[in-house]
């Protein structure tokens, strides 16, 4: 279908917010003052394992201006079924600790600093245990249990029931044995994207929790969901009632979804104390206790036909949790599917999952979302069977992704069938954006060497049909002066989902775009909203409030059609009049359809989750390599994709931009949290020792994105933010691959490991 | 008794503060960003690393963009500063041309390194005018945008660089 011209989809609109953010007026949680208020921060434990023999808080409790001190001995009768993980398997404090940095204790008082004096006043005596660091460990029938209950051994659970839904965790389709078989070639291969990173969203994780005399829970949160935070806390803690309040939010990327520990820590001291309570972490701390990206290790056989299409993936995929994760069987689901994407032609699958916890910092959602950690070690592998055929990687992958009517297992455990996906076209445009043919020398060659300086390309693909997924619901009213009102849950955490959304109202109400004002973004006031996550908001989200919309202009058109006495379909809207179609001059207002100061119209708009039509992400990246120092520097990138309709083209281009950051692209050469082995603490916990990529280091950075109008939305628009960094770490590995003209994969390529892999180190 | 204060001048107005221990003063180890934030209610400057690493909480003092968690209330006697509130014009609300053009070419996203980048950038256009890329490049490097607006926010400096607006 050809591409439309509206009146705001596919133009830049400044955001409504964007004198607020300018101006410093743009308010954030930790702005946001509340009366009465305390503070509040945890005393961490500094081993990796240990049990607590003896807890003093005495000298604690004395200090004037100190509220509550809560340890695992105290903690409420109420809140003892208050646990934390997936399913819930530990309490929120308990006698035995699983990371530097887990709660021992929580203290409340009148400002932070009295908290901080109380917690170094609590005596803790504790009999160190040993500290399982790696899944190797952890996974050794000799090693000691970190949670008791774990079965088998030290592995969490993976077949959790969440919110209704089971979700795949194993993948078993076809007859691998068979189609081996039948491969002309076959790699068999171990690998790990296993650095740990952050996210490190510039807004440190925080909330402000009051709880009133009825047990209510209000909770402001540095959350990217209100709803979405509701609902694993839950998950958590059973038969609370809270709502949650979100302002702007500084930076998520996914990581900033349910605030695991920290909103427990803080609604259980507002319980106790019923007064306002702020515990926000600092950097050290985000980069210390808050979750990180998934570790993954992958053992795989992979098989190749004779037409050059990947025939069969047997494998198991290790998944390191670290001490707790909520989201990791979700992951699974979306990791296996991503994969299958990729290698869509591909109907014989035996790939088996085991989630592993450790002694280190918990893990927990993160965009990316088990597809990049799984396909960052697997499209390695499954690249040196193209370079065994000799296929360029260009036609491997445009061959060997998803295209409309292949199937695939979605996290649901349900096979989808793809609709309307065609890609092809925006991975060959990017690849002569970036002059991919005459860069692209062979596998394992270079495509230049200046000096000591080699040059090398390569690509990746990634795709998501998780911008269908769960559920969404909008209101849209209509007041009598043409204005309109979208309740909806959408927090703006940076994507610009809250103004793309008001555009698409003020485009169906064919009203001026600042006639559509926006409820603050909490669960209070607003219908249920899963969130933004998995690119989700432009199909998911954004059709609620258009079919809220619609709703609104039908009933606004059938009230119109009595008073103009013309039928409904004869009738159109335009900047809060209504006219006859065929004679304009008879018209009226909106008020005419509503009772002075009475009614208004209220239109209402779902979306149900769907799965049948997946996003597109292509990389194509140059890097270059110091053979004498090691450092990998990438020098351009190019990136491919095709969303269907842009809703804005100024916030896509920085969506786009953004795969650098938050965990990202980068953590192919420069972003990794380090663990002392001897003491289970990570070592990289501020801005200088955890790298990341500052303003005078950015590459040039082009982008295809094509608009090709898929029939699955009124605006045909695919979300596509998540997944802009996810090709990148595999890309990167191929491109230092061809560069020192042997096979590398190791995240992230720090000088060492390039000296290593030389043989100079 | 000696009574001891400090006095600074934040946006133009001047305050002067009681420094000691007794409820409402200064305390020797409070940050100009907490005084900023927590007593003047200037909640533009961000609260974020609270290390001088990330520069979400700059500030322009006596001319030089600073990061305010790193410096002590009680050290900024007699000093001029000036926070991202004080760039709009307080009679007509105009915007200084920098958060201007940070609007026309689209420079943030979620908004929270933004009040930073713009007085470092207010900062070097003062002193420069017409800086060079690479100059604009070298006086954000201190500033983190984890959201990667990094390409909007040098289209948008240079915008203002090249006309020379300071």
């Amino acid at each position: 279908m050809s591409k439309k011209e509206y009146r705001y989809v596919g133009k830049n609109t400044p955001r409504k917010d964007a004198r607020g953010i300018v101006t410093g007026s743009a308010e954030f949680i930790d702005d946001h003052k509340f009366n009465n208020m305390l503070h509040a921060c945890s005393l961490k434990s500094p081993h990796a394992h240990a049990r607590i023999l003896s807890i003093d808080t005495s000298d604690a409790e004395k200090l004037p201006g100190v509220h509550a001190v809560i340890t695992h001995k105290n903690i409420p009768e109420h809140c003892r079924d208050w646990k934390i993980g997936m399913p819930g398997f530990r309490g929120i404090l308990d006698e035995t600790v699983a990371f530097v940095g887990d709660g021992v204790a929580l203290v409340a008082a009148e400002t932070k600093e009295i908290a901080e004096t109380a917690c170094e006043l609590i005596k803790v005596e504790y009999e160190v245990l040993p500290a399982l660091l790696t899944m190797e460990e952890a996974l050794d029938p000799s090693s000691v249990k970190i949670y008791p209950q774990l079965k088998p051994h030290n592995e969490i659970p993976k077949d959790i029931e969440f919110a209704g839904e089971q979700f795949m965790c194993d993948l078993y389709r076809g007859d691998v044995e068979k189609a081996f078989e039948e491969s002309v070639y076959i790699v068999e291969d171990e690998a790990e994207y296993n650095s740990l990173p952050s996210p490190m969203a510039a807004e440190p994780p925080g909330v402000v929790v009051n709880c009133d005399e009825n047990n209510h829970f209000e909770v402001w949160a540095t959350s990217q969901g209100g709803y979405y935070l509701r609902m694993m806390c839950g998950f958590r803690m059973p038969n609370v009632d809270m709502d949650v309040y979100t302002l702007n939010t500084g930076g998520s990327f996914g990581n900033k979804q349910s605030l695991q520990s920290t909103v427990s820590y803080a609604m259980l001291l507002a319980n106790v104390t019923h007064r306002p309570v702020k515990l926000f972490l600092t950097k050290a701390e985000q980069l210390l206790v808050h979750d990180l990206r998934l570790g993954n290790k992958i053992k795989v056989k992979v098989g190749l036909d004779k037409d050059g299409f990947v025939n069969a993936v047997k494998g198991q995929w290790l998944v390191d949790s670290g001490a707790w994760s909520d989201v990791h069987h979700v992951q699974l689901g979306v990791g296996l599917g991503e994969m299958q994407l990729a290698l869509c032609k591909c109907k014989n699958w035996d790939m088996t999952s085991h989630v592993v916890v450790t002694n280190h910092d918990p893990t927990g959602c993160v965009r990316g979302f088990g597809g990049q950690e799984l396909k960052a070690a697997l499209l390695p592998t499954v690249n040196k069977l193209a370079e065994k055929a000799n296929i360029n990687p260009l036609d491997f992958y445009s061959k060997n992704f998803c295209s409309s009517g292949d199937e695939y297992v979605w996290r649901d455990r349900h096979l989808w069938t793809a609709f309307e996906t065609e890609y092809e076209l925006a991975m060959r445009t990017a690849a002569k954006k970036f002059n991919w043919d005459e860069k692209w020398k062979g596998w394992n060659v270079p495509t230049r060497v200046e000096g000591n300086k080699v040059y090398g390309v390569g690509l990746a693909v990634h795709g998501n049909a998780d911008v269908g997924e769960d559920n969404s619901e909008a209101y849209v009213r209509l007041d009598g002066t043409g204005h309109a009102v979208l309740h909806c849950a959408i927090t703006e955490s940076g994507m610009g989902q809250r103004n793309n959304s008001a555009k698409m109202v003020a485009e169906v109400l064919n009203i001026p775009f600042e006639n559509v004002k926006i409820t603050p973004g909490n669960t209070a006031v607003n219908p249920w909203e899963f969130g933004l996550a998995g690119s989700r908001g432009t199909l998911t989200t954004a059709t609620a409030c258009v079919r809220a919309a619609e709703d609104a202009r039908r009933q606004l058109l059938e009230l119109m059609s009595d008073v103009l006495k013309f039928p409904a379909e004869e009738l159109d809207t335009k900047d809060g009049m209504v006219f006859v179609k065929d004679n304009p001059e008879i018209n009226c207002p909106w008020i005419a359809a509503m009772q002075p100061f009475g009614t208004d119209i209220t239109g209402h708009g779902q979306w149900t989750a769907a799965y049948s039509h997946p996003n597109f992400c292509s990389l194509f990246v140059e890097v270059e390599v110091d053979l004498e120092t090691g450092v990998v520097k990438l020098v351009d990138l190019t990136g491919g994709t095709d969303v269907g309709q842009i809703i804005d083209p100024k916030t896509l281009e920085m969506q786009f931009q953004g795969g650098f950051g938050s965990a990202g692209t980068d953590t192919a050469i420069n972003e990794e949290h380090i663990i002392d082995d001897n003491t289970g603490r990570i070592v990289t916990h501020n801005m200088i020792d955890y790298k990341w990529r500052t303003f005078n280091d950015f590459p040039p950075f082009e982008q295809v994105i094509l608009e090709g109008q898929p029939d699955i939305s009124k605006f045909r628009a695919v979300g596509f933010g998540e997944i802009a960094g996810s090709p990148g770490p595999s890309a990167i590995m191929m491109a230092i691959s061809n560069a020192i003209g042997k096979h590398f994969c190791q995240y992230p390529a720090t000088p060492d490991t390039v000296l290593k892999a030389l043989g100079k180190c | 008794m000696e009574t001891k204060t400090v006095t600074i001048s934040v946006n133009g107005r001047e305050y002067t503060f009681g420094v000691g221990n007794n409820f409402g003063d200064i305390q020797p180890n409070e940050s100009l960003l907490s005084t900023l934030r927590d007593r003047l209610g200037l909640t533009g400057a961000k609260s974020a690393c609270e290390e001088g690493a990330c520069g979400a909480c700059t500030v322009i003092m006596n001319g030089k963009a600073v990061s305010s968690c790193m410096q002590l209330t009680v050290g900024c006697n007699g000093k001029s500063i000036t926070t991202i509130e004080g760039l709009t014009d307080p009679k007509t609300g105009e915007l200084h041309p920098v958060q201007k053009a940070f609007i026309d070419y689209y420079a943030f996203q979620c908004g929270y390194c933004t009040p930073g980048i713009i007085m470092t950038t207010k900062a070097l256009l003062d002193e420069k005018p017409n800086p060079t890329r690479k100059e604009v490049e070298e006086a954000l490097s201190g500033n983190h945008c984890r959201c990667i607006s990094q390409y909007h926010v040098m289209d948008a400096v240079m915008s203002v660089a090249e006309k020379g607006v300071n």
